[in-house]
């Protein structure tokens, strides 16, 4: 199975990212390449989750620049991240939870549909039709995730690893050519985690799906991912390949708390 | 043997590709096969069938399968995986179904014995145990598989996509125009249709061979007793290794023309029941089990109307339903109710089941309990049990509509022959017989007697009404020292139904009477000794009260009550029993992991109780060893009191 990794489709340049007089992020440079999975590691409070919403336009950095595709990005804001095909799951599951699996999913089509809110509404001309199409889409990606025997079931009955693929779901159904995954493993049990990285690597493989994961567990970081950034109290510490990482000093610094 | 007559009804229609085109060509539009893919049902017409089934066979044939090969195949039910039987019929070929669910080594047994060269399988995980296993089966040529999905890196020439085999057939069905026909004309009904292994609890697999005129003669029997139409239904989700499903989901389908419906998954089976709605459903009895569960679990959640109405009609579902459905005279008042309930409850509870469509509902491979058997028939859902092997096409008895009884499985089905050996044991004959185990003349020499009769292994009567009840398995049936039979576990189930009584051993061979141990069930009876205000201290303490020995005096008393009335069984009557101090456990070898009684274990270490039930004794002194979870030793001892129950008069019968 040999993969073909791109040219860079995103690349961020010297970000620094301010609260008030808290710096959540200085100086950090890295990039993205098309078709590969990138993580980004470091101990609580490093700044990942930052670094995605910087990614995908919830928060503005003060200064640095942003490449999306070679284009430099203006302020960007959510909505637009959807429509330039970068989707994302979030730390804490945010689905509705009164809604079956197949309506969360099908809330990730919501970008892709063009009729208005009143032929929805009334189920009447294009929205009839779309609506077929849309849902084709959905139940490809239910069959991929294989979750169809919940398919009815309201999110909030699942259990926690089920949700979070659901989230996967509704990510995927976008169909992104850059999906962002904030600690898709979090709270799992050792099976779910297989699950997870399975579904993760075949997104990748199958779909050719650019993949920026954030992750505490480096057993899985360092199998699935393709490089690796390393973020400590907001200064990158350390990029490379699992393995260059691995041996990295500061790095093992970070981790194991010497000299803190 | 079966001979041409009994196929002069077909119409030359004797073997299952000669009824699937038989189908096409009649009925062309008829839905032959439905699939739930991507949340949609698709459905196959028997048209769409047959033109598939003719391309997977010449494909077949142009990847060199001939006539008297075997095609392994294994899947979850798929359409395409049933077209493959047809197709490896349509070529003189016998289809080997094998359990999915088995690991690649548990398959290389059946794969070497049956000399597999081709075989069909579901998906990526079973092309990769077949990879794995490859070279120890030595004869495997081609694989080919159903869902692409993840196959995309597979580049290995001797893997074939179904679709790309059907295209290839469909050239070479367009070149040699006459030569499928040709070969469908030479298949013959005593040719082998299918090989199903039996799970091989006692040695190794054996293959049984069965006759396209077996499983026809089979399932024209069921479907003419329980007048199953072409305008059927039917859920296909057991292993179609089984021949339970091989007989419901292929030979019945092709004979009566319904159709079969398959799943999306395991997982959605339930939720796919209640769409499909199926006019036919099979499932053992632990499925009607949980479902029953459920159903309470969620009434207790309901509000205090619904349950008040739920339970006022259960009740009078109890007391009159089943006698409705069998067609019985109900009095109005009663018959009233039912049709009120039936508006408020039966009704709905069959719609949530999946089973408002139901016209007979099957269980089968374990004992029923009664309750949980009237609960259904009671509710008007047409539950029947019946009976049979792997070598018996699953057709031995059937339950006919109007006349079920629920600790028989029935009266002889159309066709089959019923005889008892003098050991109890169950012979049978008829159509559907097995032609041979494949390659085992000594077992097929085993297994069918002088006579032509196939010996079941399991020990039975013949009642007074000629439906035949199975007590046990043949090798654990004996003797009371007058001759009448013993069998021990027909009278430990009957006991084990009450809910007071957990574990029975019963003791009887070659001695005058039968005594029993029993152990009773420490939840159940505390319970009912808490509501009456019986102050207790543990199990032994429990088990010692007199009230607890006369209620489960009671419960035998029912149980003599019971077995007088059969014949062959009323010597059987439990004269002596005493309740253990202790429980038997698997931690102390009295039972197995899966806790099966370890008869002959117990009888040793408990020969002083023995010994004292057979003296007449009122009571006796037991001191055991028994282990505690952390390892300690300990001993526990008590003086059991002996209670004789009383027994009835055994009315002979004018023979």
């Amino acid at each position: 199975m040999s993969k073909k990794i791109g040219d860079v489709i995103l690349d961020l340049q010297n970000i620094s990212l301010r609260f008030g007089g808290v710096k959540a992020l200085t100086d950090i440079s890295f990039d993205v390449r098309q078709h590969e999975i990138r993580a980004i590691i470091g101990p609580n409070g490093a700044g990942k989750s930052s670094m995605l919403n910087v990614i995908n336009g919830v928060y503005h950095p003060q200064e640095g620049k942003i490449f999306w595709h070679g284009n430099e990005r203006k302020r960007m804001e959510p909505h637009m991240a959807a429509q330039q095909n970068i989707a994302r799951t979030f730390q804490n599951i945010a689905l509705f939870k009164g809604m079956s699996v197949l309506d969360n999913i099908m809330t990730g089509r919501i970008t892709k549909m063009k009729a208005n809110f009143i032929e929805h509404a009334l189920w009447f001309g294009r929205a009839r039709k779309e609506e077929l199409e849309h849902r084709q889409k959905v139940e490809e990606v239910i069959d991929f995730l294989e979750i169809q025997h919940i398919r009815k079931t309201p999110v909030g009955r699942l259990p926690y690893g089920l949700q979070k693929r659901v989230e996967l779901g509704r990510a995927l159904a976008a169909e992104p050519s850059m999906l962002l995954l904030d600690e898709p493993m979090a709270g799992m049990n050792v099976e779910e985690k297989q699950d997870m990285c399975r579904f993760i690597l075949d997104v990748n493989d199958q779909f050719g799906t650019t993949i920026v994961l954030i992750e505490h567990d480096m057993g899985v970081v360092m199998d699935i991912s393709d490089r690796v950034v390393v973020l400590d109290y907001g200064k990158k510490i350390g990029d490379g390949v699992p393995d260059e990482v691995k041996n990295n000093e500061d790095v093992i610094k970070a981790y194991l708390g010497a000299g803190h | 043997m079966p001979t041409q007559a009994n196929f002069a009804a077909l119409d030359g229609l004797h073997t299952f590709p000669r009824l699937l085109f038989h189908h096409a060509s009649i009925r062309p539009n008829a839905p032959a096969m439905r699939e739930k893919y991507l949340g949609i049902w698709q459905t196959w017409t028997w048209s769409d069938v047959g033109e598939r089934v003719r391309a997977l066979a010449c494909g077949l044939a142009s990847l060199g399968f001939k006539r008297g090969d075997n095609l392994a195949i294994i899947g979850d039910n798929r359409p395409h995986l049933y077209m493959m039987m047809a197709a490896a019929q349509c070529l003189g070929g016998v289809p080997v179904p094998l359990y999915q669910d088995a690991v690649a080594n548990e398959m290389l047994f059946v794969l070497q014995d049956a000399g597999i060269r081709f075989v069909v399988v579901e998906d990526q995980e079973q092309v990769d145990k077949m990879l794995e296993i490859q070279d120890q089966v030595g004869t495997l040529e081609h694989i080919i598989y159903d869902d692409p999905r993840g196959m995309r890196h597979y580049s290995q020439p001797f893997l074939h996509d179904i679709h790309e085999l059907m295209e290839m057939g469909r050239i070479h069905d367009r070149n040699h125009s006459d030569f499928l026909n040709a070969e469908v004309e030479q298949g013959h009904y005593d040719d082998i249709s299918v090989m199903l292994y039996t799970s091989g609890t006692t040695g190794k697999p054996k293959g049984v061979c069965q006759t396209h005129a077996a499983f026809i003669a089979a399932a024209q029997g069921g479907v003419q007793v329980d007048k199953l139409g072409a305008d059927g239904d039917i859920l296909s989700y057991l292993p179609m290794a089984w021949v339970g499903d091989h007989l419901f989901s292929y030979a019945q389908a092709l004979v009566a023309g319904f159709t079969i419906n398959c799943p999306e998954s395991g997982d959605t089976v339930m939720s796919d029941l209640r769409e499909i709605g199926p006019t036919c459903y099979f499932a053992p009895p632990r499925v009607f089990e949980s479902l029953l569960t459920s159903v309470m679990i969620r009434m207790e959640d309901a509000g205090q109307i619904k349950q008040k109405m739920f339970h006022y009609f259960m009740a009078v579902a109890k007391r009159c339903g089943a006698d409705i459905l069998d067609g019985k005279s109900v009095g109005f008042g009663d018959r009233l109710q039912y049709w009120l309930g039936n508006l408020l409850v039966y009704g709905p509870l069959r719609n949530v089941l999946g089973m408002s469509r139901i016209r007979v509902a099957y269980t089968a491979g374990a004992a029923i309990g009664p309750e949980l058997f009237r609960f259904y028939r009671s509710m008007g859902i047409n539950l029947k049990q019946f009976y049979g092997q792997t070598e018996t096409c699953a057709y031995v008895c059937l339950q006919p509509d109007g006349q079920i009884k629920f600790d028989s499985v029935g009266q002889p089905a159309p066709g089959v022959e019923i005889r008892i050996a003098d050991n109890g044991e169950v012979l049978v004959k008829g159509p559907m017989l097995l032609k041979e185990y494949y390659k085992r003349p000594d077992a097929t020499a085993e297994s069918i007697n002088a006579d032509g009769y196939f010996m079941t292994g399991d020990a039975g009567f013949l009642d007074e009404d000629g439906h035949l009840k199975i007590i046990d398995r043949a090798k654990d049936v004996g003797k009371l020292s007058n001759g009448a039979m013993f069998a021990p576990n027909y009278i430990e189930n009957k006991l084990k139904f009450f809910q007071h009584i957990k574990e029975v051993v019963c003791f009887g061979h070659d001695r005058d009477m039968v005594c029993a141990f029993i152990n009773i069930d420490v939840s159940a009876v505390g319970n009912w000794a808490e509501r009456r205000g019986i102050a207790y201290s543990g199990y032994a303490d429990l088990a010692g009260k007199a009230e607890v020995l006369e209620l489960i005096r009671e419960c035998v008393e029912q149980v003599n009550a019971d077995l007088v009335h059969d014949s062959m069984v009323a010597d059987s009557q439990i004269h002596r029993f005493l309740v253990l101090h202790k429980e038997l456990d698997p931690d102390d070898d009295e039972l197995t992991r899966t806790r099966k009684v370890r008869r002959n274990f117990v009888a040793e270490k408990y020969k002083v109780l023995i010994d004292a039930l057979y003296e007449g004794k009122a009571n006796q002194f037991i001191e055991t060893e028994v282990k505690f979870e952390d390892g300690r030793r300990g001993k526990v001892s008590a003086d059991l009191k002996i209670i004789d129950a009383k027994t009835f008069p055994i009315v002979k019968k004018a023979a």
